[in-house]
C-alpha cells in the first residue's frame, strides 16, 4: 500500500496548476484527485475513499500531465508547481471503459437481481461512461457465496478487489480481519487465515467494511434485491475526532 | 414406413417448441411429440444463492409472468423464514396476483389468440396476426389493449415497476400500498369491469361458429388440479390442493402445497427438456391431469364475487360434468379476467390495504420451503432446500406449462388425427394444431415471443431421420 498521509503536511505552502485549462491552487502535498475535487472537478475513482490511504490500483483515475508521454493516477500523484493536468480526452474515456468492461468481464455481475443495483458505484460509474456492452469475453468463474456470518455476506462474484474493505478495517477500525489471497486474476478477499467470515476471531462486526464496499460485494443479511442502501461512514470525520482525542 | 412429420417453431406462444408427428405405414398419425427444445437451467444456477435473492431472480425465469413466479418463490421463502407474514402484505401480493392474471390473460387472449378466432384459422398466416386485428377490428385491439395495460399498472402501481419489480421480498413486501396508488386503481375499476363483462358477452354470442374446435380441440376425460380456499371456492394466491375426475367427483382435497412429491410425480421423455407431472396415485401416463383457467372453473365451487358467480352458473352449462374441452380455456380466461377485476376491487376497498407493517423480518429458521400459487397459466410450485447458512443447496420449479404437458400432447395428438389427411401437410392441419396448443396459452419460459411472424418449418422425418419433405412459411 502507497504510504502517503491522507493529509498534507501543516507547513505547507500553496502551488499553482492548471487542471483542464483551470487555474486552480492547493497545498503542497496534496495530490491531483484533492486539488480536483477541492474545485469541483470530476474525477471518476473506485478504489479510493476519503480516509482510507490512497492505493491507486483501480486505474480509473488516471490523467495526462503535459509534458508526460504516460499517464498518472491522479489519487497517489502529488501536484507540482506550474503542472498541466488534462482530466477528461478521448484516451482517457476509453481507458476507463476499458477498465469497467473489464471489470465486469472478470466476475458475475448480474445488476438485474443485485442486492446492491441502483446503489452501486460500479453500475454508476458504467453508466456514467456509457457502458452498454462488453467487448471482452466473459470468464464467468465459479465463485463462492460466505454466507457464514451472522449479520453480513460476502459474495466474490461481485467483488472488484478494490480493497476498500482491507483498509477501512485495518486502519479504521483496527482489527485488520481481511486481507487478499492468491495473485493476479485468482486474487481473493479473505477473512483472517482464510476462515469462513462467521469464524472469524477478529471480526467485531462494526459493519464498515460493508458499507465502504462499492459493489453488491459485501452485504447486509436479509435484505432482497436492489435493497443494499450503503451508507459511507465519515472516515475523515472519525480519523480527525480520533487524533484529537490522542492528542 | 414410418414417418415423422416435424411442425417448428409455433408462432404465437411463449418461447420455443417444435412438433413431431409420428405417421405408421398407412399414414395415420400413432403418436405426437410437443418438443420443448430449450433449457433454461434456473434449477441449477440459482444454487449457492442465498434465499433472500429468489423472488426477484426467479421472475427472471419469464418476462410474461414474472411476478408469479416472485410470489411462488417469496411463498416459499417465508416458510424459510419460519413466518406468517402480515395480513396486508397477504392481499397485497393477492392483488399483485390479480394483476398478473389479467395481463396475462389480455395477452393471451386479445393478442395471441384472437387472431386465430377472428380472422380464422385459414386466413393466410402474414396477415393473422395482431396487427391485422387491429386494423380490422380498431376498438376490439384497443380494448384487449386496455385490458392487458390496466392489469400492468396495477402491478406497476403496488410494486413500482411493470417488469420484474422487486416489490415481492421473503417475510412480505418491502413498501406499503400508498393512497394515491389505490384510489387511481379504483377509479379504473368500472369501466375495466365493463370492458371485460362485454368481451365475454362477445365471446359467448359467438361460440356456435367455433362448434368444430370446441368438439375436437383437447376434448377428452382428465383429471383437473388447482386450488381453493376451504369453502372451494377460486383461490389463486392460498389455499389447498383440489383434484376432481372427469365426472366431476373429487379425488383429492386439501392436499398441502408442502406434501406435493407425495402426490404429484415427474416423469422424464427423452424427446424434450419439459418434464411430464401426473397425478400420482393414477401412475404415468395415467394419472393426466390439466390446470390452469379451465381446471380451477371446474374445480371450484364457486368464484366468491357476483359477476364472475354469474358467468361461472353459465359456464357450468356447458357440459353435464366438468367442461372437457381445452378450447373453452379461452371462455375460461375471460370469466377469470372479470373475477380478478371484482377481487382487486374487493381487496383495495379495506381500508386496513393501506396499513404500513406490511413486512415480517426473520432469519433462516428452515431448511426447506414449498411455495404454491396459481399463476395465469395454473399451480405454480417453487420448492427450496437450503443449507444452515441460507444458500440454496437444490431447488424444484414446476411451472403450469409442465402440468399441461400430458394434455397438450394428447391434444395435438387428437388434432393431428382428425385434420391429417393421406400423410399430406397443409397449412390447414398447422393451423389447428398450433391453435390447440394455444388454447393451453403454454408458456416456455422464453422472454422472446414473435406475433405471428416467426417462421414456420413443418418436416416429414423417416424413421432413420431423413428428411422426406418439408414446406416452409
Ligand atoms: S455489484 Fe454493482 S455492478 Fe456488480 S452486479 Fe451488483 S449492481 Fe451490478
Amino acid at each position: 500500500m502507497t504510504p502517503i498521509p491522507p493529509h498534507p503536511p501543516e507547513t505547507a505552502q500553496t502551488l499553482n496548476l492548471t487542471i483542464n485549462g483551470r487555474q486552480v491552487s492547493a497545498q503542497a502535498g496534496e495530490t491531483i484527485l484533492e486539488a480536483a475535487r477541492a474545485n469541483d472537478i470530476f474525477i471518476p475513482t473506485l478504489c479510493f475513499l476519503e480516509g482510507l490511504s490512497a492505493q491507486g490500483s483501480c486505474r480509473l483515475c488516471m490523467v495526462e500531465i503535459a509534458g508526460s508521454a504516460k499517464l498518472h493516477p491522479a489519487c497517489v500523484t502529488r501536484i507540482q508547481e506550474g503542472m498541466e493536468v488534462t482530466t477528461e480526452t478521448e484516451r482517457l474515456r476509453d481507458y476507463r471503459r476499458n477498465i469497467i468492461e473489464l471489470l465486469f468481464s472478470e466476475r458475475n455481475h448480474v445488476c438485474a437481481v443485485c442486492v446492491a443495483s441502483g446503489h452501486c458505484e460500479l453500475q454508476d460509474l458504467a453508466s456514467e461512461l456509457g457502458v452498454d456492452h462488453i467487448s471482452f469475453p466473459c470468464r464467468y468463474p465459479t465463485l463462492a457465496v460466505d454466507a457464514s456470518h451472522r449479520r453480513f455476506v460476502l459474495d466474490h462474484n461481485r467483488c472488484i478487489l478494490c480493497t476498500r474493505c482491507v483498509r477501512v478495517c485495518a486502519e479504521i477500525e483496527g482489527a485488520h480481519t481481511w486481507d487478499v489471497k492468491n495473485r493476479g486474476i485468482r486474487s481473493l478477499i479473505m477473512a483472517d487465515f482464510d476462515a469462513p467470515w462467521g469464524d472469524s476471531e477478529t471480526c467485531t462486526g462494526c459493519g464498515k467494511c460493508v458499507h465502504v464496499c462499492p459493489t453488491g460485494a459485501l452485504f447486509e443479511k436479509g435484505l432482497a434485491v436492489a435493497e443494499m442502501r450503503k451508507q459511507r461512514p465519515a472516515l475523515p470525520t472519525l480519523v480527525a475526532n480520533r487524533a484529537t482525542e490522542q492528542r | 414406413m414410418e414417418q415423422r412429420i416435424v411442425i417448428e417453431p409455433i408462432t404465437r406462444i411463449e418461447g420455443h417448441a417444435r412438433i413431431s408427428l409420428l405417421l405408421d405405414c398407412n399414414g395415420a398419425v400413432h403418436d405426437a411429440h410437443f418438443q420443448v427444445t430449450q433449457v433454461r437451467g434456473f434449477e441449477q444456477f440459482i444454487v449457492g444463492r442465498p434465499f433472500f435473492e429468489m423472488p426477484a431472480l426467479t421472475a427472471r425465469t419469464c418476462g410474461i409472468c414474472p411476478v408469479s413466479h416472485a410470489l411462488a418463490s417469496a411463498k416459499a421463502c417465508d416458510q424459510l423464514l419460519a413466518v406468517a407474514i402480515p395480513p396486508t402484505a397477504k392481499n397485497l401480493r393477492r392483488i399483485l396476483n390479480f394483476g398478473q392474471i389479467i395481463q396475462s390473460h389480455a395477452l393471451s387472449f386479445f393478442y395471441l389468440a384472437a387472431p386465430d378466432l377472428l380472422l380464422g384459422m385459414d386466413h393466410p398466416p402474414e396477415t393473422r396476426n395482431f396487427f391485422n386485428i387491429a386494423k380490422i377490428e380498431p376498438q376490439f385491439a384497443r380494448d384487449g389493449i386496455r385490458l392487458r395495460q390496466f392489469g400492468q399498472q396495477v402491478i406497476e402501481r403496488l410494486a413500482g415497476r411493470r417488469i420484474h419489480p422487486t416489490w415481492v421480498v421473503p417475510g412480505g413486501v418491502n413498501a406499503p400500498l400508498q393512497q394515491t396508488a389505490r384510489d387511481a386503481i379504483l377509479s379504473e375499476i368500472p369501466e375495466i369491469k365493463a370492458l371485460a363483462a362485454n368481451h365475454l358477452v362477445r365471446l359467448k354470442q359467438s361460440l356456435e361458429q367455433y362448434e368444430e374446435y370446441i368438439r375436437i380441440f383437447a376434448r377428452f376425460p382428465s383429471l383437473f388440479l388447482g386450488l381453493t380456499d376451504k369453502a372451494g371456492r377460486l383461490e389463486y394466491y392460498d389455499g389447498g390442493v383440489r383434484i376432481i375426475d372427469a365426472q366431476g367427483a373429487a379425488v383429492a382435497d386439501g392436499l398441502a402445497a408442502g406434501d406435493y412429491q407425495t402426490y404429484i410425480g415427474e416423469a422424464v421423455e427423452p424427446w424434450t427438456f419439459l418434464k411430464f407431472p401426473y397425478y400420482k396415485p393414477l401412475g404415468y401416463p395415467g394419472g393426466m391431469y390439466r390446470v390452469g383457467p379451465l381446471a380451477r372453473l371446474n374445480i371450484a365451487a364457486a368464484c366468491g364475487t357476483e359477476l364472475a358467480d354469474r358467468e361461472l352458473t353459465a359456464f357450468r352449462s356447458l357440459d353435464a360434468g366438468p367442461v372437457s374441452s381445452s378450447f373453452h380455456y379461452h371462455y375460461a380466461r375471460l370469466i377469470e379476467m372479470l373475477h380478478a377485476v371484482e377481487m382487486i376491487e374487493l381487496l383495495l376497498t379495506d381500508p386496513t390495504i393501506l396499513d404500513p407493517h406490511v413486512r415480517a423480518e426473520a432469519g433462516l429458521n428452515n431448511r426447506e420451503g414449498v411455495g404454491m400459487t396459481e399463476a395465469p397459466r395454473g399451480v405454480l410450485i417453487h420448492h427450496y432446500k437450503v443449507d444452515e447458512d441460507g444458500l440454496i443447496e437444490w431447488a424444484n420449479l414446476i411451472i403450469a406449462t409442465g402440468h399441461n404437458n400430458l394434455a397438450m400432447n394428447k391434444g395435438i395428438l387428437q388434432a393431428a388425427q382428425h385434420y391429417l389427411t393421406g400423410g399430406r401437410l397443409h397449412e390447414g392441419l398447422l393451423n389447428r394444431i398450433e391453435a390447440v396448443i394455444r388454447a393451453f396459452d403454454p408458456c416456455l419460459a422464453c422472454s422472446t415471443h414473435a406475433v405471428g411472424a416467426m417462421p414456420l418449418v413443418v418436416e416429414l422425418v423417416a424413421p432413420d431421420g431423413e428428411i422426406v419433405a418439408q414446406i416452409c412459411r
